[in-house]
């Protein structure tokens, strides 16, 4: 079978190509955002061409450079795209032997590749992939059907290879913010209080009072104050709030932020699977679960630039992807895509949908009506917290059936979310730009199967052996304030009730929770796992209930079809919880570079463990009230514990995605090792000192 | 535990009684030009006294190593040092700075000659995507230059105004250990 990223990228040449500088040009179209991906695909790449590293040139993204791979998203640029990239190298590598042998006069299968040259029984033959490049034609369609190296011949997959994109970034100037292009001009946008607003009136006299060179573009209800100076702009900008007034502002019921709120909310329900037969003999089990709205908390609030030149649009951006990106201003600004030049530069981390693809957009508008200067837009933290798309909240609500031995027999997960990808492909400043309509429902995503995709699904339901399973997904579209795709998507949440409810299921069977675990998980990755992590936690000498100090485990199989992740967490609690250590097992496959893929693990410990404990976007006034880091606190230096990482099975033939594998388990890990301590359970994140407190009262 | 504050995140400017007459929040006061060391060398600066350091860094100087993260002194993006100690960059005004030395990110060392905090933290990959790095680098030098052997607790509490999101504080804790080592090792900065 062809990859699918392959087959709609085909043709050879996109991918590699043999350059006069004595360098392989690799072209992929994921993109870099602090994770790696950059150097495993180009890992990749090297291994298949038996090429060194060195002689490797990663192209930059840019529209029109690189394949269309769509979004980096979803942990699958490892497996997708490394595939992809895999299986063309290989192919290349095939057509260049096959023309070395021609040129030799002898068969294929005498020669092979060593450095990027070509020997013959071991010895140098004098030609390597920059002789034969003239002789052979790469501008053609990929057949898909050169095999790929089997592990045990592996030599840069496997290897740690340090990351490509990260010297720049311990020197100076590395992101797309550090970019100055000549006539730069800066701009910041007065956003609508909430995206019906209306501007009733604004005093431009006022704002030219302060920043007498200021530029004010009105349109509709969008608002650009466009400077010399980033100074300037944000001076502007602060004027022009105090000098716009807005009708038709929404209030937002504070109430809303907690998860509970969505039972009272429109929805739509889908329902799938089907309960077993019910025994007259079996016990019912529930309990509810809450996680609030997430900020994806980017260190860097986003920026992006524009420029129009009268014929063509020039976007430079950190978002996910350069085609989507080129999709999302063809539609916002009219223009056709085939004039529009998307580049992209490195960015703070952004774990999904964050605002890194609104401030191009508002460039990108802005541009067109100042058509010559480069506009850049920088926006402000308190932008970034208030206007970039939020994870959604998950209400969960599990129920069991356990049969006399206590054994699970059947089992519900009912949930109430918002679309977890529902913001994709739309820009924050369309709602204030004439003409707007608002989008209909989130699209609906069908799986191979057919079965509808939702993000609020994935790992809904436990990753053990259990008779009969349902989910009941109670979906809130459009949603209460912007919401989409965070890490994960509803993958850690559903984790972290799903576990937690399972040890709740073993402690009314009287049973070990990791017993009771490796009783109902017949796959023997996953109970590998399982195994390694309690011998590394030292689960056999874990102590009675109720002592202030807790260990608990968390596991799953990503998506119920990736990596095989446990994670474990020892802990104290007292007004608040304090991280001892974390471990986590693992069972990704192939690992293309280990230290790179621990790295993930170990970020992906750290966030969700900051999730669990403090994160809570909160809401009030027109919509989010949490502005500030003050007000969205996350896990500190003096907060994070030591973490073990161990991966199995790395030998195996296929990796698998690991940037979101870790979360969830550790989630369910620390909701574990809370209740262990306490004797008594969280069920609503963040479990703060306030959780804490009103969880003892309830024991 | 709650956040440990050790740096003050108030705004360094000028005294109020110092500001000119009729000076609003939003006014500018004008052009002045204020001398001050960047990374050891005399530079002169011609903008208004309450323009905040960072934005002259990033902006007439060129200087991209102190990053923007939050412009309220509470991620720690934009460190620098200002007479050794650290401080952010968004919360501190041109016009207090007459006299004093200032060293960014670019002041440590070159891909040609890192400094061995910047070594260190390449050795261990001590980052993902990086943008928090170089307000680090900046606060572990001063960290490094008052105590040369910081034990995990005594650099966790240097760094705990610094906001790290993609979860890379331990890999870290240990790049300013081992930059510690090797400058106690006769390293050179």
């Amino acid at each position: 079978m062809i990859p699918p990223m392959l087959a709609a990228n085909p043709q050879l040449d996109r991918w590699v190509s043999f350059e006069d500088d004595g360098r392989a040009r690799i072209a992929f179209g994921r993109v870099e955002y602090g994770q790696g991906t950059g150097t495993s695909l180009a890992q990749m790449a090297a291994e298949e061409l038996d090429l060194p590293f060195a002689k490797l040139r990663v192209v930059a993204a840019a529209t029109g450079d690189i394949p269309d791979e769509g979004l980096t998203v979803g942990s699958m640029s490892t497996e997708m795209s490394g595939w992809a990239i895999r299986t063309a190298c290989a192919e290349v590598r095939a057509l260049f032997l096959a023309a070395a042998a021609e040129r030799l006069d002898c068969e294929a299968g005498e020669l092979s590749v060593r450095d990027g040259a070509f020997l013959k029984g071991g010895e140098a033959t004098g030609l390597d992939y920059w002789a034969l490049a003239g002789a052979v034609d790469l501008a053609r369609p990929a057949t898909g059907e050169a095999p790929l190296k089997t592990p045990d011949r592996m030599g840069v997959i496997g290897t740690s290879e340090p990351r490509l994109d990260l010297p720049p970034k311990v020197f100076g100037a590395a992101f797309l913010h550090d970019l100055v292009l000549p006539g730069m001009r800066h701009a910041r946008v007065l956003r609508q209080p909430s995206p019906k607003a209306k501007l009733a009136g604004l005093d431009e006299a006022m704002i030219r009072r302060a920043v007498p060179d200021v530029d004010i573009l009105v349109e509709g209800d969008f608002v650009a104050l466009i400077c010399a100076t980033e100074a300037e702009a944000a001076k502007a900008h602060a004027v022009a709030e105090r000098a716009a007034r807005w009708r038709d502002v929404r209030e937002v019921d504070p109430a809303w932020a907690e998860p509970a709120a969505f039972k009272a909310m429109e929805h739509e329900t889908h329902a799938a699977g089907a309960p077993s037969e019910e025994g007259s003999n079996r016990r019912r089990i529930t309990a509810t679960y809450g996680k609030p709205y997430i900020s994806h908390g980017s260190l860097g609030p986003s920026a992006g630039l524009a420029q129009y030149d009268g014929e063509r649009l020039t976007i430079w951006t950190h978002n996910q992807g350069v085609y989507p990106m080129r999709a999302l201003a063809a539609r916002i600004t009219g223009l056709p895509a085939d004039v529009i030049d998307v580049i992209h530069g490195q960015g703070p981390g952004c774990y999904g949908h964050n605002g890194a693809d609104d401030p191009p957009i508002d460039a990108a508008v802005i541009a067109l009506k100042r058509p010559g200067a480069p506009i850049r837009v920088q926006w402000r933290r308190e932008d970034e917290f208030a206007a970039a798309p939020v994870g959604t909240a998950m209400l969960m609500e599990l129920s069991a059936e356990v049969d006399p031995s206590g054994r699970l027999v059947d089992y519900t997960a009912e949930i109430w979310n918002t679309p977890h990808t529902g913001a994709r492909g739309t820009a924050v400043a369309e709602s204030a730009l004439p003409g707007y309509r608002p989008p209909g429902k989130a699209p609906v995503r069908l799986l191979p199967d057919g079965s509808r995709f939702s993000g609020g699904l994935l790992n809904a339901l436990p990753s053990y052996d259990i008779p009969a399973t349902r989910t009941v997904e109670h979906v809130i579209d459009p949603p209460p304030i912007r919401t989409s795709s965070l890490r994960s998507l509803g993958g850690a949440p559903n984790c972290f009730a799903g576990e937690s409810f399972v040890d709740e299921l073993a402690e009314a069977a009287e049973q070990d929770p990791l017993a009771y675990r490796l009783g109902m998980l017949k796959d023997p990755r996953g109970r590998a796992v399982l195994e390694r992590l309690a011998e590394l936690c030292g689960w056999d000498r874990r102590w009675e209930t109720g002592t202030g100090r807790g260990l608990g485990l968390g596991y799953d199989r990503h998506r119920n079809m990736g990596a095989y992740t446990g994670c474990a967490a020892r802990l104290t609690v007292d007004t608040e919880v304090r991280l001892e250590k974390l471990w986590c097992v693992c069972d990704g496959g192939l690992i293309v570079n280990p230290d790179g893929a621990k790295n993930q693990i170990e970020g992906g410990m750290i966030m969700a463990a900051s999730w669990a404990l403090k994160e809570q976007v909160k809401l009030g006034g027109a919509g989010i009230s949490s502005l500030t880091w003050d007000d969205y606190p996350i896990l500190r230096f003096s907060e994070v514990p030591p973490i073990e990482v161990e991966f199995l099975n790395t030998k195996a033939p296929r990796p698998m995605g690991l940037g979101e594998v870790s979360q969830g388990p550790v989630m369910g890990a620390i909701g574990n090792a809370v209740a262990h301590a306490l004797g008594a359970r969280i069920r609503d994140l963040p479990m703060t000192r306030e959780k804490i407190a009103a969880a003892l009262l309830r024991s | 535990m709650g956040p440990k504050r050790n740096l003050p995140t108030a705004r360094v400017g000028l005294d109020p009684a110092d500001r000119p007459l009729g000076g609003g929040g939003m006014t500018s006061y004008g052009m002045a030009m204020v001398e001050f060391t960047l990374n050891g060398r005399a530079v002169a600066v011609d903008a208004p006294p309450e323009e905040m350091l960072l934005d002259v860094l990033r902006g007439p100087l060129g200087l991209m190593g102190a990053r923007f993260g939050c412009g309220a002194g509470q991620c720690g993006a934009c460190a620098v040092l200002l007479d050794g100690r650290s401080v952010a960059a968004c919360r501190v005004e041109v016009g207090a700075l007459g006299g004093k030395a200032v060293t960014t990110l670019e002041g440590l060392g070159t891909p040609q000659r890192p400094h061995p905090l910047q070594a260190a933290f390449l050795e261990l990959q001590a980052g993902q995507c990086g943008y928090c790095l170089s307000g680090i680098l900046v606060s572990a030098k001063a960290l490094l230059d008052a105590n040369p052997d910081p034990s995990r607790a005594e650099i966790a509490d240097a760094l705990d105004w610094h906001l790290c999101r993609c979860g890379v504080h331990n890999r870290v804790m240990d790049a300013v250990a081992l930059a510690a080592k090797r400058l106690r090792e006769g390293a050179t900065a």
